[in-house]
């Protein structure tokens, strides 16, 4: 195992974040059993007052994770030098199998943490808890996702073997190879623009019916989810090539650094933002209303709604920047 | 919104006025967490600082060096050698390479000699690094003497004293002519220590070196990129082992900021039941115990890290001096050039807030449900 | 705001052997804009009873109604919001945060309100002025004397404009000059139309004439109802 503070500091987060969340596991699991709203009794109350301390421990928890998902890339980034044939992150994550797995854990644990910090913000507006079991219910599922973020990022830090020649970009992305990074960066550019394109409409259509006639969350949600991962191929397949100005430079991380002007923060982070409320607002809606919320949620609904949409456009406003003011012309490198 | 921000505001205010009210238990949490904060600095800035100063020093460096082996060690390689290499694709300049050391009994320190490079230079003559210069009290214009390998003294009129911005590698140097070294360490014409290679295309390194090690199967190579590889991974080694010491120091930090944020005095129990009575709800307080930490965490921060950073790269972090100083007598009194990132202060918070907020959840929830009628018993 | 109580009870320690029942059914109501005393001897449960009636905790059991409002079954979170724009509270001991100025103090409980500051401040000097405090509010609340403490006190209970002062033992550190005319504000009080409940052993409270009613407990329960 390579000793880098880095390193240490997100197996710590990660501990951490685990025993957080066992911890309010096991609150959740008596709030599950002994919840009763109509009783004045002590054991309410206190039940009462332990919800207090969970949503704390649940919110630091997320938001240390969303820190060492940042951190896990730009310790990927710095790392690569230690590597042969790493030039930079996804060499790193390369170096073994649990890399790739590691980074998507922790996507999905921001998007599953997004949807209930969402629940428990509209539960805590109902003077009866209406959704205080789904909450928890949640909570009890997120529980196991958390333990084998902390599990293969130990796996992918334990396995790091510096004698290990790994594929960076150039070969992993290249179209010999295979995997699915190489299968997603094969993607022939031209019908992956007009799949990108084409989600790009139906989402947003999609998602101003929301706002302005309430109706469709559910299916919104589920385009969000193909937009978000559609997007991402796209980055690799087509825009990063745009950015660097290389017909074969296909790396997703390499536009968050300063020699591409930060670029990637504009593409992720509304990309990021957008999906997570979509799915928020799809859980929602789907909940079914409870009368002591109907206008919290419709209030809700509403904000989660323009901030998907807005999220949205910026995220196909900045790959549009990117395709357009690139002074690669993939003319007929490619096709 | 507006209204939300407006509480915050609030909120901030009476954390503010309330830690000043308390200043002696405040200070002593800040000052133990500024500590904290300013030790892991330290050793993050200078561990980065070093491996920033080696980055810079290897961009000058040749990219291949050709060593001999000999039994399975060092030995010099004859110039014949850069002729059975001849014209290689992609190599721009080749050239042998004459170095050692030499063991001054005097200050019973160890110099680097190296060759100036041009053949031409004037034979007594040499340039001194500022640490030999600093330990023997020379000057230019002073004459240094060496005694050879038979045991001649050979002086040497000092024309320059080195000062280049990386005094880590120059302090211990010695440069003289070609001639002046092989007279001294009694080196054979015909011979190097090494030799160097220059590729330009990075990308071309590795065949040329595969190419070599067909071409001088008694040789060894080293590429940059290995040697800047072998860097980074020495100095972020070391750097965790140090930090895995430091572990200690921050879980006594954990337990002494567990400590302060449970043991409340009854007066702060009694205004936090005041707070609730008069209206404040549990989340309120929460919030209000948060932007407290927040302030603590942020003041402490930033302390401890200006101070680090100066320390570091002002004070030539005086404070490791002692502990690096065994590795030679003529320790560089070197400035590190300033250099920060991302990555380390993320690491940083990580290892002093993150402590910090998971040691007071718990103790803050606890005042924090303080019943709102406790005040009335 | 009428307030009702139903079969109220409350239990301390419960299920413990130190098991404790401060409040055993007490069915009682109060009318608006009157002031009503509690009368009884320390540990007959009148605090407690005003503290469930001002939302400072919860009924074991029963109903309290404010106005036709259920608000004994409320989780902390929202019987706090309904204390703040509902109730105000006068201490036996003041309760002001020392340290903090005599405007601080008053504006505290509008705090997690966001209000516009300005605009806070100006009701805070407002109060201050009809209770003759004017020039006090920028003094630490340390300086003040019992019968000003006592001022600024109904001045922090009324910055959020309550309907309802509730008032424990508000005498209790007064000599009866100021006793008198403490009763003398709060009967002002009522007239601009507010409810106050008071709990007191002290006669200058409940022989007061400012007193329209006076109720007597006994452990945990109402003897009798005058008035």
């Amino acid at each position: 195992m390579t000793l880098n503070p880095a390193i240490m500091a997100l197996v710590m987060v990660s501990i951490v974040v685990c025993a957080m969340l066992l911890l309010a596991s096991g609150f959740a699991v008596r709030v599950l059993r002994y919840w009763d709203i109509g009783s004045g009794s002590e054991r309410q109350l206190g039940l009462e007052r332990q919800t207090y301390l969970i949503s704390t421990l649940l919110i630091w928890a997320f938001s240390f994770e969303l820190m060492s998902l940042l951190l896990f890339i730009y310790n990927a980034e710095s790392m690569s030098g230690q590597f042969v044939g790493a030039m930079c992150a996804t060499g790193v994550l390369n170096v073994n199998a649990w890399g790739w797995p590691t980074l998507f854990v922790k996507v999905a644990v921001f998007f599953v943490a997004a949807v209930w910090l969402t629940l428990n913000y509209l539960d805590n507006q109902g003077y009866d808890y209406p959704l205080i079991r789904h909450k928890y219910f949640l909570l009890l599922a997120i529980a196991p996702l958390v333990v084998a973020e902390f599990v293969l990022q130990l796996l992918y830090f334990g396995d790091m073997d510096v004698a290990v020649i790994t594929s960076c970009c150039g070969t992993l992305f290249s179209s010999q190879a295979e995997g699915m990074a190489a299968e997603v960066s094969a993607l022939p550019p031209k019908p992956m623009m007009a799949l990108f394109s084409l989600v790009g409409v139906m989402v947003s259509t999609c998602g101003i019916r929301v706002v302005l006639r309430r109706r469709g969350t559910r299916l919104f949600a589920w385009l969000a989810s193909a937009t978000f991962v559609i997007g991402l191929m796209s980055v690799v397949s087509f825009i990063a090539l745009y950015i660097y100005e290389h017909p074969h430079h296909h790396c997703p991380f390499c536009i968050l650094k300063s020699g591409h002007g930060y670029v990637g923060y504009a593409l992720y982070v509304p990309l990021f933002i957008a999906t997570a409320s979509a799915l928020s607002l799809g859980t929602v809606s789907s909940l079914g209303k409870s009368s002591s919320l109907t206008l919290a949620v419709d209030r809700l609904l509403l904000r989660l709604g323009w901030l998907a949409v807005a999220g949205f456009t910026l995220f196909y406003l900045a790959a549009a920047w990117a395709v357009g003011t690139s002074n690669l012309t993939m003319g007929d490198v490619w096709w | 919104m507006l209204a939300f921000l407006r509480k915050q505001k609030y909120l901030i205010d009476y954390t503010l006025a309330s830690l000043l009210r308390r200043k002696g238990k405040n200070v002593g949490l800040l000052t133990v967490y500024t500590l904290i904060v300013f030790m892991l600095a330290s050793v993050m800035l200078f561990a980065h600082g070093l491996r920033h100063e080696a980055g810079l020093v290897l961009q000058s460096t040749p990219e291949i060096i050709v060593q001999r082996m000999q039994a399975g060690r060092h030995a010099m390689i004859p110039a014949e050698y850069l002729q059975r290499i001849g014209r290689m694709r992609g190599v721009t300049k080749k050239e042998g390479r004459l170095w050692g050391y030499y063991y001054d009994s005097a200050v019973k320190a160890n110099y680097t000699v190296m060759t100036g490079g041009q053949t031409d230079a004037v034979l007594s003559e040499i340039a001194i690094g500022s640490g030999i210069a600093r330990v023997r009290g020379l000057a230019i214009g002073d004459y240094l003497t060496l005694r050879s390998q038979s045991g001649d003294a050979f002086s040497f009129k000092i024309t320059a004293v080195l000062d280049t911005e990386s005094e880590l590698v120059s302090a211990d140097l010695l440069l003289m002519a070609p001639g002046a070294f092989r007279h001294v360490f009694g080196t054979e014409e015909g011979l190097y220590t090494d030799l160097v290679l220059s590729v330009r295309n990075p990308r071309e390194v590795s065949k040329v070196a595969e190419k070599l090690a067909k071409l001088l199967p008694d040789t060894r190579l080293i590429t940059r990129e290995e040697i800047l590889r072998t860097y980074d991974a020495v100095f972020s080694w070391r750097q965790g082992v140090v930090f895995i010491l430091l572990v200690g120091a921050v879980l006594a930090f954990v337990i002494f900021a567990w400590d302060k944020a449970s043991g409340l005095s009854a007066e702060e129990r009694r205004e936090i039941g005041v707070l609730k009575a008069i209206g404040w709800e549990t989340a309120d307080i929460m919030r209000m115990k948060f932007w407290e930490g927040a302030i603590i965490s942020l003041t402490a921060f930033l302390i401890g890290y200006v101070a680090a950073y100066v320390h570091v790269f002002f004070a030539s972090a005086s404070l490791f001096e002692p502990v690096l100083k065994g590795w030679s007598v003529l320790y560089p009194r070197f400035r590190l050039t300033p250099s920060v990132d991302g990555l380390q202060a993320a690491t940083l918070f990580f290892f002093s807030v993150l402590p910090y907020i998971v040691a007071t959840i718990v103790p803050i929830w606890r005042t924090s449900i303080t019943d709102p009628d406790a005040v009335m018993r | 705001m009428l307030i009702q109580l139903r079969n109220i009870e409350k239990a301390f320690n419960q299920g413990k052997p130190n098991e404790f029942w401060a409040i055993r059914g007490v069915t009682a109501q109060f009318e608006p804009q009157r002031i009503t005393c509690l009368k009884g001897a320390s540990g007959s449960g009148k605090t407690t009873l005003l503290s469930m009636i001002g939302c400072l905790s919860r009924p074991t059991s029963g109903r309290i109604c404010l106005g036709g409002r259920v608000i004994s079954g409320l989780p902390e979170r929202f019987m706090t919001e309904v204390r703040r724009h509902t109730f105000g509270f006068i201490f036996q001991r003041f309760n002001l945060i020392p340290g903090l100025s005599v405007l601080e103090n008053i504006m505290l409980p509008a705090y997690p309100l966001g209000l516009p500051y300005k605009a806070l401040r100006k009701s805070a000097r407002q109060l201050l002025k009809q209770f003759g405090l004017s020039n006090k509010a920028d003094n630490p609340v340390q300086w003040l004397s019992g019968g000003e403490a006592q001022r600024v006190a109904i001045c922090r209970s009324l910055i959020n404009n309550p309907q309802i002062l509730i008032a424990d033992e508000p005498t209790a550190n007064l000599d009866s000059k100021l006793s008198r005319e403490f009763m003398g504000l709060l009967d002002e009080l009522r007239h601009s139309g507010r409810t106050i409940l008071i709990s007191s052993h002290d006669p200058e409270v409940f022989a007061s004439t400012a007193v329209e009613r006076v109720v007597e407990m006994r452990d945990g329960m109402i003897l009798d109802a005058t008035g």
